[in-house]
């Protein structure tokens, strides 16, 4: 006390605690405005977050629904092939029944407005149902068919009746046997089962989203295998048994200069390296994964060096002290309080892996593929590439199934943050 | 009855030279005389920090199976000295030490010594307690287990046997299967002991083991080193001096990293040879 008072020397300061009560109030006002400042800036975040969020599940929940038309198909004698039911014409079925809902239909152009309101599907979706069980002639099947992906627009409203015929896709014409269907009942909206059971389609009413969450998966663990071993051995080594000297040091640097670089920089090293060089196939999991795991690396090594860091000195020492040696030190100790810290990095070098679609660019995973990748070595797409694909489609149909599949993805990445904080919880110890 | 045993051999060091050993000193310091046997010997022993000399040159015996403090002010070189003897300073990459330091006739800085062999013969317990966050039973029974014991009633019986000399069993022997985090301050400490014992060394190094416990935990602590007495060499370093002359048959004196002073302890506490040791041991500086 004598000495602040000393110190503030000419003024009549006097004791301590008068310039302590001086100075408070502007100390609580700073603190006051610092909170402020903390609470605008979630504000405003929160608020974007809410605007992107809404704005994409407002473009995109439509299209969990999709419009069907219900079809009477008249099964006569010969339309289906007895010894190859495969090969009958099921286009020529379908067109058939169509044409017979709609009997004042004759003329050519008309006739072919008419099919065009139906899915191309709608003869994959008799044949399927012809194949599962023979029908017998005479008979009439009831089907709900796709409709085509304008009448689904009109459907759901992204497509104006009132306006001009000249600006909608679908002609007076169309809107009229449209309305015939709406009358009696025949058109509705279901659940889309299409859209999370097929692969990419160049019609978006076939077009699914599973071909390349089949062929994300197949990705991630192909990086998922590689990066954590690989990962957690490289950070083991480099904090508790490498030699602090030069070349660790250089490692290090380059360790963190490699989770800054572009990742597209590694879709070219993996076009490089593994295409070129080494001759793996083009547009596969396996490639993609590779590449992922490179760019995963960094990541994760970071990550597991600061967990690893993170362990107390004094339970080695305590290991130590009663004779382990260090590798039974690090196994047996300083791993497993590390590894909740480890697992989180892996799930958030995986996260950003699964949204990543530059590198895959390159190592040609923007090919259309319908199929449904079924291993490590087929042709697939990944989900962030597949939105890439739909969000450059032209069709209108293709805006909303973008919206969707970012929906999907997202849910894959909140369900794999919420994994990383389930684990960290879980294994989480205190000291 | 070990203490006297002491006093009288430090009332007789000074007169005669009947005992068979003498112990190693700083040059131009006193001499003391014991019936003990070296257990740990330092011949010139210096222990680095890159270019700063923490323990500089020191020249002592440390005798089987007395208790021997090391006192000093802080950053005098004293639990570097002790970090050194289970060679817990290999964990600091700059260290390294020059001289000879001598444990049962093998040389702990030796080419072929096996640290982690030496570690199982020379238990230590640290400043802060620090057990595993696993159970009481896995603490203690983790130094065993790894030396090969895997039968679970030998192991039961290691465990009892190091928490009875603890005296910590009959807190701890319903919960054995808790985490050892549960635990308070003292008892952790206890535990630590008792984890260090269960590998049977032959000598403990207690780095300040009580400076981060209240006095009631402290005094337990205290009662253990006096039941262990006799059993074991042990080393205690300390920042209490009341603790040093309370414990120990011997102390060793560090001063800005050389030994200043060793003798039994009731001989350095009333009556020392050094100034600057008195200067201490009085609370001139600390």
């Amino acid at each position: 006390m004598n000495n602040s008072s000393t110190m503030n020397g000419s003024r009549k300061a006097g004791r301590t605690i008068d310039i302590v009560n001086r100075g408070l109030k502007s100390r609580y006002r700073k603190e006051k405005r610092f909170r402020l400042y903390g609470i605008l800036s979630i504000v405003a975040s929160a608020a974007f977050l809410a605007f992107l969020l809404t704005s994409i599940v407002m473009n995109g929940y439509s299209a969990f629904l999709q419009t069907y038309i219900k079809l009477d198909v008249p099964i006569e004698a010969g339309m289906i092939d007895e010894s190859n039911p495969k090969r009958s014409n099921f286009q020529g079925i379908i067109k058939s029944a169509i044409r017979e809902y709609y009997p004042d239909v004759t003329e050519r152009r008309e006739k072919r407005e008419l099919y065009s309101l139906f899915s191309s599907g709608a003869a994959y979706q008799l044949r399927n149902n012809v194949l599962d069980n023979p029908p017998e002639a005479g008979t009439t099947l009831s089907l709900w068919v796709l409709a085509d992906d304008d009448v689904d627009m009109l459907m759901k409203g992204h497509m104006k009746r009132d306006v001009p015929e000249s600006e909608r896709r679908l002609n007076d014409r169309q809107l009229r046997w449209i309305e015939k269907l709406e009358n009696d009942g025949r058109i509705e909206k279901r659940f889309n089962t299409t859209f999370f059971t097929s692969g990419d389609s160049r019609e978006p009413e076939l077009a699914g989203i599973w071909g390349a969450v089949r062929g994300s998966f197949y990705t991630m663990l192909v990086t998922l295998a590689l990066s954590f071993p690989i990962g957690i051995a490289a950070a083991v080594y480099l904090e508790e048994f490498a030699p602090k000297n030069l070349a660790t040091d250089f490692i290090e640097v380059n360790i963190n200069n490699l989770a800054a670089v572009p990742s597209i920089v590694f879709g070219l090293l993996g076009l490089a390296v593994f295409l070129n060089f080494f001759g793996m196939p083009r547009s596969t999991p396996l490639v993609g994964g590779i590449v992922l795991m490179l760019m995963t690396l960094p990541t994760i090594i970071i990550a597991s060096r600061a967990a690893l860091k993170a362990v107390p000195p004094s339970i080695r020492e305590a290991a130590l002290g009663v004779g382990s040696s260090k590798l039974q030190v690090v196994s047996s100790h300083v791993l497993p309080l590390a590894l909740p810290g480890m697992l989180t990095g892996t799930i958030i070098g995986m996260a950003q892996a699964l949204g990543e679609t530059a590198p895959l660019l390159m190592i040609g995973m923007v090919a259309f593929i319908v199929d449904v990748p079924g291993g490590f070595t087929d042709p697939a797409a990944v989900m962030p590439v597949q939105i890439y694909l739909w969000a450059d489609s032209p069709e209108r149909a293709f805006v909303e199934k973008t919206s969707a599949a970012i929906m999907v993805l997202l849910g894959f990445l909140i369900a794999m943050n919420a994994l990383a904080v389930v684990m960290r919880k879980k294994f989480e110890r205190r000291w | 009855m070990q203490m006297t045993a002491v006093e009288k051999e430090a009332q007789t060091s000074a007169a005669a030279g009947s005992s068979n050993r003498e112990i190693f000193l700083p040059p131009e310091r006193q001499r003391i005389k014991d019936g003990g046997t070296p257990h740990v010997s330092a011949k010139n022993f210096s222990i680095f920090y890159g270019n700063f000399e923490a323990v500089k040159k020191v020249t002592a015996d440390i005798l089987s199976k007395y208790v021997t403090a090391i006192i000093g002010p802080s950053g005098c070189g004293k639990s570097t000295f002790l970090r050194a003897i289970n060679r817990m300073n290999d964990l600091i990459p700059s260290c390294y030490a020059t001289g000879t330091l001598m444990f049962d006739g093998e040389d702990i800085y030796g080419r072929y010594t096996d640290e982690v062999q030496l570690r199982k013969k020379i238990g230590m317990v640290f400043q802060k307690p620090n057990p595993f966050p696993k159970p009481i039973f896995d603490n203690i029974a983790y130094g065993p287990r790894l030396h090969g014991v895997k039968d679970k009633k030998t192991l039961e019986e290691i465990v009892e046997k190091s928490l009875r000399k603890a005296a910590l069993w009959d807190e701890v022997k319903d919960r054995l299967d808790r985490n050892a985090l549960g635990l308070s301050g003292g008892q952790q400490q206890r535990l630590c002991v008792a984890r260090t014992l269960a590998v049977e060394p032959d000598i403990l190094l207690l780095d300040e083991p009580t400076s981060a416990l209240d006095p009631k935990a402290t005094a337990k602590i205290e009662d253990l080193i006096e039941e262990l007495r006799g059993s074991y060499t042990i080393l205690i370093v300390t920042h209490n001096m009341q603790q040093a002359s309370r414990v120990s048959d011997y102390t060793m004196f560090y001063y800005e990293g050389d030994l200043i002073e060793y003798a039994p302890t009731k001989q350095l506490f009333t009556n020392p040879r050094d100034q600057v040791t008195e200067d201490y041991i009085t609370g001139r500086f600390s």
